[in-house]
């Protein structure tokens, strides 16, 4: 093994100890037959495939119903270690839902210098059809999944927000409930805070955000784009457990002052929609003509109070990588308290003198596009070669604004199942917070692990794979 | 409950009642050709056997003559086949795939392991596959999603749409079924009494696993009067004609009770339930056989439109 990755956090270990949190953990990968371990693997991959947890691929040849791979071996994290990173997420979904409030409605923090006007206004995703609109609760972004990385025992850091529609929600919850199914022993041994609330949770947060017009019990969707995209399992599997209806585009219209789902008994009022589509194709009249995903006259409704949509168009201004870096900022600008969670140390190629240490020190940056997403566009430094470089560099030259760089950071690394046993694999997570009338957040969230030795990108759309992620009760 | 919901859920089930009937005909088909004809050879039976789904033309654009193995590849594997069991299966199941939500998780496991087996099997070299497996493999998949439906669903509209789906397709693959045979049940006096006459009568049963049935409904010799009132008529018989439409106009009659308001589909549906309770054999041989199955499968497929039209394209009625 080399130096560099002798030099990684890997969380199950304290020097040449097993960490409290993952004796029990090993004893159990030790005392597993190989035998065992391949017949659980297996079983695990048909579960994924009868229960139908599959995302979709489609027009790249093959079978179009793909599996995450999942990794048997748990990820833990300890009470002590939740505290803290439950009390940053809280902190910073507040912090973004206010920076959103603020920018379609006075602009306070803009007028203080806090933030560069043009970073906002300028910005694709900044809605100029939700300016001075204010929705239910203040709320723009309902549930905000926030990435976090690790480098040491006690060293989180941010590397994004998701305040659209961050997806995956359903891999944290039947990653639990397939482990349960298979390693239920694993489950008296140690004391492990359930996810299964998470649902329930989403459920009320939608029904807290009603439309004031609203006068009964709320008639919530999930709208999707349908079943080829990628993540229509969710989609469903969310609707399913909340007892709602999933819905497209051709199953509602506008007529009046609401929006309507047609139903077998004819129409009915729709109070809170969830979309999982993006703001572009949201209403045709509003926003792109040629959208057949979405309801022609929706943002009229929604503007006019009689559907409230979560999360709100324009929600995704405050997620853009190069607003990222102000994040800290909202926290004292908004909540006058300092970051309990740390952003990593970012460069803004838009400005001038982190553009030039950019390009001078390409070869152990990374470098994401502004706006891109999924793992694509991006340049790892210390994987690149020469070529690959110097191309990028070009790309940076000619459009600065469009890149942020950040060192590469030796993420920790959780032990993962591999062909000869068991070995220390990069991994990430994703808690996913929920905003309404109350901030909530389930103890646990999705950890992703990216399978190839020594490999930094957990992506699923190049070969990333998932774990179950347990937090210890207290 | 979302018209569109209401649509795949109603789609599901008409496609695995179709892929049943057709696996039932293949192994209809298959057993013919095991029985001797008048000529010396074997039987043939599989034009009659695509006549009944009615994909004979393409079969030959696609095979050219029929013979056994091509007619199984089609009948079963063939994508290009709309009603090969393979296709049924897909479009039963990724109308359930759409609508999951609708649906309790043991419906959807036992669709998507079908489906998934199904794929299994698609891998598996031919000559290893014995159709007689696959038949009964459909069958039996059919058999224990609606079990699924029957034992799991919650008694909603869904269920009724469900129900729907299937009574309207069994009425239309029985009367099918009918058809193809219809002239071994004309008491035409050439055939009275031969061998092949009973023998016909016994593969027309059987695909439709009635031949039990028939013993133990009706004594005294076998008669196309009374195989014919078995099958179109008999009350007590599950794949009848006359059950099959009772059973559309019990899902309808639930329907108008669940949303406390009758609609147009009700009144097409009993009127078509009360001509075939006031029909006799006689009056069906009168008209014609083949004359009186075509008007039926005319009226349930008015039938199938008006409950299209009133509550699965979501305008309201």
């Amino acid at each position: 093994m080399s130096a560099k990755l002798a030099s990684i956090f890997n969380e199950m270990m304290n020097g040449g100890d097993v960490r409290t949190a993952y004796q029990n953990l090993e004893k159990w990968y030790r005392s597993m037959p190989s035998e065992l371990r391949s017949l659980k693997q297996t079983e695990a991959e048909s579960l994924f495939r009868r229960v139908g947890i599959t995302f979709a691929v489609y027009g790249e040849g093959g079978d179009p119903e793909r599996l995450i791979p999942f990794d048997m071996f748990p990820r833990v994290l300890t009470a002590e270690e939740w505290r803290k990173l439950d009390k940053g997420i809280r902190q910073r979904a507040a912090a973004l839902n206010a920076f959103l409030c603020d920018v379609y409605g006075r602009r306070e923090i803009i007028r203080a210098g806090r933030i560069p006007e043009h970073l906002v206004t300028n910005n694709e995703a900044y809605e100029k059809a939700a300016i001075g609109f204010m929705p239910p609760r203040g709320v723009f972004s309902h549930i905000v999944g926030v990435d976090l990385v690790r480098t040491g025992p006690d060293q989180f850091y941010v590397l994004e927000d998701n305040c659209r529609t961050p997806s995956g929600v359903s891999y944290m919850l039947q990653n639990r409930e397939i482990m349960m199914r298979m390693f239920p022993q694993l489950f008296m041994e140690n004391r492990i805070a359930p996810v299964d609330g998470y649902a329930n949770a989403l459920k009320k947060t939608l029904a807290s955000v009603a439309p004031k017009k609203c006068m009964a019990e709320p008639n919530i969707v999930i709208l999707t784009p349908g079943q080829y995209n990628s993540a229509y399992y969710e989609h469903s599997f969310l609707a399913d457990l909340m007892g709602v209806e999933l819905v497209e585009g051709q199953d509602l219209f506008v007529e009046g002052d609401f929006v309507w789902m047609k139903t077998t008994e004819g129409p009915k009022k729709v109070d809170v929609i969830y979309r999982r589509i993006d703001d572009s194709f949201l209403d045709p009249l509003c926003f792109k003509p040629e959208s057949m995903l979405g309801v022609p006259g929706l943002m009229n409704v929604y503007r006019s109070g009689g559907v409230t949509i979560c999360s709100a168009p324009g929600a995704g201004v405050a997620d853009d990588k190069a607003i990222y870096t102000y994040v800290p900022e909202m926290i004292r600008f908004y909540l006058g308290e300092e970051p309990v969670l740390e952003n990593v140390p970012t460069w803004q190629c838009a400005k001038k003198d982190d553009c030039k240490y950019v390009l001078e020190h390409l070869p152990e940056l990374v470098v994401k596009e502004v706006h891109g997403s999924g793992g694509y566009g991006m340049l790892v430094g210390p994987k690149a070669d020469k070529s690959t470089i110097e191309a990028f560099a070009a790309k940076i030259r000619d459009k600065p604004d469009n890149y942020i760089a950040q060192p590469t950071l030796a993420l920790s690394a959780c032990p993962t199942f591999v062909e000869e046993g068991i070995a220390p694999r990069h991994v990430d997570l994703r808690p996913y917070c929920l905003v309404g009338e109350s901030i909530e957040l389930v103890p646990g969230g999705l950890t992703r692990v990216a399978l190839t030795e020594g490999s930094l990108v957990v992506n699923s759309s190049q070969g990333g794979g998932v774990k179950d992620t347990w937090v210890l009760a207290e | 409950m979302l018209s569109r919901t209401a649509e795949h859920l109603y789609w599901m089930a008409r496609y695995l009642e179709r892929a049943e009937t057709t696996a039932r005909l293949l192994e209809v088909g298959a057993r013919n050709a095991l029985l001797p004809d008048a000529s010396g050879g074997y039987r043939n039976d599989w034009e009659a056997v695509l006549q009944a789904k009615s994909t004979l033309e393409e079969f030959r654009d696609k095979y050219g003559e029929p013979n056994q193995r091509n007619i199984e590849t089609w009948l079963f594997f063939d994508a290009d086949n709309p009603s090969s069991v393979l296709s049924c299966i897909n479009a039963a199941r990724e109308n359930a795939r759409v609508v999951r939500t609708a649906l309790t998780a043991p419906v959807w496991d036992a669709i998507n392991t079908a489906f998934q087996e199904l794929k299994q099997h698609q891998r598996t070299e031919r000559s290893k596959l014995d159709m007689t497996d696959l038949t009964e493999w459909t069958v039996r998949n059919c058999h224990l999603v609606r079990g699924c439906v029957l034992a799991t669903q919650l008694r909603n509209d869904g269920y009724e749409f469900m129900g729907l789906g299937n009574s309207l397709e069994r009425a239309d693959n029985t009367a099918r079924l009918i058809d193809v045979k219809y002239y071994v049940l004309l008491p035409s006096l050439s055939y009275v009494g031969s061998g092949l006459d009973q023998s016909q009568w016994a593969l027309l049963l059987q695909s439709m696993t009635a031949q039990r049935a028939f013993n133990w409904t009706y004594s005294g010799e076998i008669t196309a009067q009374k195989i014919a009132h078995l099958l179109i008529l008999n009350r007590k018989f599950p794949r009848s004609l006359l059950s099959c439409v009772q059973w559309s106009c019990d899902h309808l009659d639930n329907l108008a009770a669940l949303y406390q308001t009758g609609t147009r589909a009700q009144e097409v549906a009993h009127r078509l339930l009360e001509d075939l309770d006031r029909a006799t054999v006689d009056d069906i041989f009168d008209e014609g056989l083949h004359e009186f199955l075509a008007r039926f499968m005319a009226r349930n497929a008015g039938l199938a439109t008006t409950v299209q039209d009133v509550y699965l394209n979501g305008i309201p009625a």
